[in-house]
């Protein structure tokens, strides 16, 4: 019997142990603690910028890229990655902007067809990936270039404005008097898909997948299914985005979103996914986001120039990666 | 005879794990030198730290009486140190002698790769080793054998002092495994030292000069090899004493006559025309030489592979099976033979792996997983096959060979399949464990699962099934009734059936 109780002491020691450890090796603590402390350091230089006012709008600011980054967290560990998010982003977006000023639908069904294109693209970007087995990075390029073309087609290349104040609430608007729309949606985004990744078979699938496929297929798990679920999900988060962002602008612009996709996989990659997929949460993305949001915020206040805040974001994407590649290593 | 390699107070942390524990022996000049223990028992760590793969936490090594401190595999490879790993670690595009020259090319005076010339030298490595390998392929299409071969000849194109071989014959088959101990024989004569791990104590017994055994990271002993017998080994290994590997053969003699699942026809680009039924609770042994198609007659069978024709029949009822997912809901689970590459996702958990197929079991009504449920089902996996781990969070890579092999085996048990395909099951599997492994197959088959059990060790075929196929170059030679047989004349079908 004492011996007994001694083995479980040992496996719950063991257990919080082996939680610790994982508490350190996760990068989101890491990027956690890095965003704390540029809030800190902002606070401090800058008076402006623990106003409730500047707060709102970098959460703003903040929702576009992170819900974007989700639909990215899911292809990227899957092994994947999606570059057509910018672009479906514009192309969805242009599109419900048309539905609602060029054929007169009103902004409910415009944003459902929206979101009903998103899901298209990003199944088509899936079947060539998972079917045609075709490299995700050039079927992806490949969509990018398609959807900007379409975009710019649809438009004749001009913005569509003039769009109706239900539809710019969404971007605009608050939720209880104190939340931004795009705040409270990126928040339910985030909480459907932890759900989807860590409590729900799909979730562990996707992991699986990037993990070793071949193992993955072996096991049973329908590996062509979940590939495409991932680059699904990327693109109707694209096609949310492209909403928010849609009605921010009050108008339909069909080159908006550009270069935004390299936004979305800084922030995952900040977060800890591994580029080459199977390991990663989305919290961390949701950190990765806003640790981006927060410094260009921060570097904004303070008249730092846009041209040096790009070479700034440059080195600490580096810098975090580095960090944490040389952390991986035994 | 002088020591060649001291190794001194070696200890080694993980987190959660003391791998080695002030382990402390010496080396001989000239010796073959075994490493015996069981799964986990520290032998790949302590041959990595040996090696300059990993640093030991404390301790010392001295080589020729000069201590070493090796940063890295080249500063060890350097002083005449090289290792075959357990996991082999070749890149798998480049061909045979750009792996053999892998980080010290042979230059032309202008700086440009001199080809030809790696050529020929690798070729003349190979001929030292008596080896017919094609070096200009890219190594994944070599077999298990041949890719060795090519790490041998890597570790041997480079003055090696000591070569370390991690369980080199846990991948190889019969005639193959003559041709290494050859190999290793005209090495010791040319004055290398070989260190030598295995857990086919049979081999230990027959080549080597002494041994050392380790048992949960401690020194147990080092001893002579002259006037030891494998119970000593085992006894030294365990701790208690192994006398029956194989379950008793009594139990399972009744006669099996309901056919469960019938295979026609099997053909594509490496099988011919298979065909063979299983019966309910039989095992069904697949013996052959590596090469003779047996993995890719199951991965064929289970949809893994394409088919130019199949006919596959379920309790007399056609069944088509497409993919590895239609298997697993016809009740077929293949536990495949590589386990790096195949059996599991080195990044999960031990827990994740082992539920990965059977998710959707431990999952509520509304399709959430359920942790509780999947926790005491990994619990008790790890219970039944003595799974060594800290917890069921520690990621599989960080498992012994061993341990890793009792994951995918968990994993494949739990989905309660009626048919289990085992390809080379206790592969880098311990005395002790693999005893519990036929154990649990036995009782599995007399409870009704059907077994088809590829081995290329012909006792482990003999000891365990109930009939035998023999494959020769992608076709069904012979069908052998083990009560019948011999492995003579399993061998004779294996290599062709010519010349009896
Ligand atoms: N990188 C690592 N991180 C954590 N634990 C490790 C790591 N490498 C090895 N271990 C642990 O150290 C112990 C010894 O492992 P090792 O691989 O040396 O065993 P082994 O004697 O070679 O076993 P086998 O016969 O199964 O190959 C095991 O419990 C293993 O889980
Ligand atoms: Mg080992």
């Amino acid at each position: 019997m004492s011996n007994l109780n001694t083995e479980t002491t040992l496996t719950t020691k063991n257990k919080t142990m082996a939680k610790i450890k994982d508490l350190f090796e996760n990068q989101e603590v890491l990027i956690l603690v890095a965003f704390l402390l540029l809030c800190v350091i902002m606070t401090i230089i800058n008076d402006q910028f623990f106003t409730a006012s500047n707060l709102t709008n970098v959460a703003r600011q903040i929702s576009i890229n992170a819900i974007l980054a989700v639909g990215m967290t899911f292809v990227i560990l899957t092994g994947g990655i999606d570059l057509s998010v910018g672009s479906v982003m514009a192309f969805t977006g242009t599109i419900m902007a048309g539905m609602m000023l060029l054929v007169g639908i009103p902004p409910v069904y415009a944003v459902l067809i929206g979101i009903a294109l998103g899901t298209v693209i990003g199944y088509i970007n899936g079947m060539l990936v998972a079917y045609a087995k075709i490299p995700a990075i050039i079927v992806t390029l490949a969509m990018m270039e398609a959807s900007r073309g379409l975009a710019l087609l649809y438009t004749g290349g001009y913005p569509l404005s003039g769009l109706p104040q239900s539809f710019t609430f969404i971007g605009r608007g608050y939720a209880f008097g104190i939340i931004p729309m795009p705040v409270l949606i990126m928040i339910i985004v985030y909480i459907l898909a932890y759900i989807i990744l860590n409590h729900l078979p799909i979730g562990r699938y996707i992991y699986a997948i990037g993990g070793n496929e071949e193992a993955a297929r072996l096991s049973g798990v329908k590996v062509k299914r979940y590939k495409i679920l991932a680059y699904l999900i990327s693109g109707v988060t694209a096609a949310i985005a492209g909403m928010i962002l849609t009605s921010r602008l009050a108008s339909g612009q069909p080159m908006a979103g550009v270069g935004f996709e390299l936004d979305a996989i800084a922030a995952v990659v900040l977060g800890g996914t591994a580029i080459a997929g199977g390991r990663g949460h989305i919290f961390g993305t949701l950190l990765g986001a806003m640790l981006i949001g927060v410094l260009s915020n921060g570097l904004n206040l303070m008249g730092v120039s846009p041209y040096v805040q790009l070479v700034l974001k440059g080195v600490i994407i580096i810098g975090a990666i580095y960090y944490s590649s040389w952390r991986q290593k035994d | 005879m002088e020591n060649i390699l001291e190794i001194k107070n070696i200890t080694r942390e993980f987190p959660g794990v003391k791998a080695l524990n002030d382990v402390s022996f010496n080396i001989r000049r000239g010796e073959i030198h075994a490493l015996v223990g069981e799964n986990g028992a520290g032998k790949s760590t302590l041959m990595k730290i040996l090696s300059g793969v990993q640093d030991p936490s404390k301790g010392k090594i001295y080589l020729n009486g000069k201590e070493v401190v090796f940063k890295s595999p080249k500063d060890a490879q350097e002083v005449g140190i090289s290792i075959i790993h357990q996991e082999f670690s070749l890149i798998p595009y480049l061909n045979g002698f750009e792996n053999i020259f892998l980080g010290r090319e042979l230059r032309k005076k202008n700086g440009l790769l001199d080809k030809k010339r790696m050529k020929t030298e690798a070729e003349k490595v190979m001929e030292r080793l008596n080896a017919n390998i094609d070096l200009s392929k890219p190594i994944t299409l070599l077999s298990v054998a041949n890719q060795q071969f090519i790490e041998i000849a890597k570790a041997i194109a480079i003055d090696t002092k000591v070569l370390i071989f991690d369980e080199p014959t846990a991948s190889l088959t019969g005639k193959e495994i003559d041709k290494l101990f050859e190999l290793i024989e005209m090495l010791k004569k040319s004055g290398v030292t070989i260190i030598y791990i295995s857990h086919h104590l049979e081999e230990i017994l027959a080549m080597c000069d002494r041994f050392t055994c380790l048992r949960d990271g401690e020194w147990v002993g080092t001893r002579s090899v002259e006037g030891c017998t494998k119970q000593d080994i085992v006894k030294m290994m365990v701790g208690r004493e192994i006398t029956n590997t194989y379950p008793d053969r009594t139990s399972w003699e009744k006669k099996k006559e309901e056919i469960l699942l019938d295979v026609k026809k099997l053909t594509n680009s490496v099988v011919k025309d298979v065909s063979f039924s299983l019966k309910k609770g039989e095992i069904l042994g697949i013996a052959g030489l590596v090469g003779a198609g047996r993995t890719e007659t199951v991965r064929a069978l289970i949809g893994a592979d394409t088919t130019d024709e199949k006919e596959v029949y379920i309790n007399g009822k056609r069944a088509t099976i497409k993919s590895p997912t239609e298997a697993l809901t016809h009740g077929i689970g293949l536990i495949p033979e590589s386990r790096k590459t195949q059996g599991l996702i080195l990044g999960m958990t031990v827990k994740n792996n082992i539920t990965l197929p059977i998710l959707n079991k431990i999952s509520s009504k509304a399709g959430f997983l359920s942790r509780k449920k999947e926790e005491s089902l990994v619990n008790k996996s790890i219970k039944d096959l003595l799974i060594k781990t800290p917890t069921m969070w520690q990621k599989v890579k960080h498992l012994s060979g061993g341990n890793q092999q009792k994951v995918v085996l968990a994993k494949w048990l739990n989905t309660e399949c009626n048919i289990l395909i085992f390809d080379e099951p206790t592969r880098g599997i311990d005395i002790g464990a693999k005893e519990e492994i036929y154990k649990l197959m036995r009782v599995l088959a007399e409870q009704g699962l059907s077994i088809i059990m590829i081995s290329s060790e012909l006792p482990e075929i003999l000891g365990m099934s109930d009939r035998v196929l023999v494959m020769h170059k992608g076709k069904v030679i012979s069908q052998l009734d083990v009560k019948e047989t011999t492995s003579e004349e399993v061998m004779y079908y294996a290599t062709g059936g010519v010349g009896k």
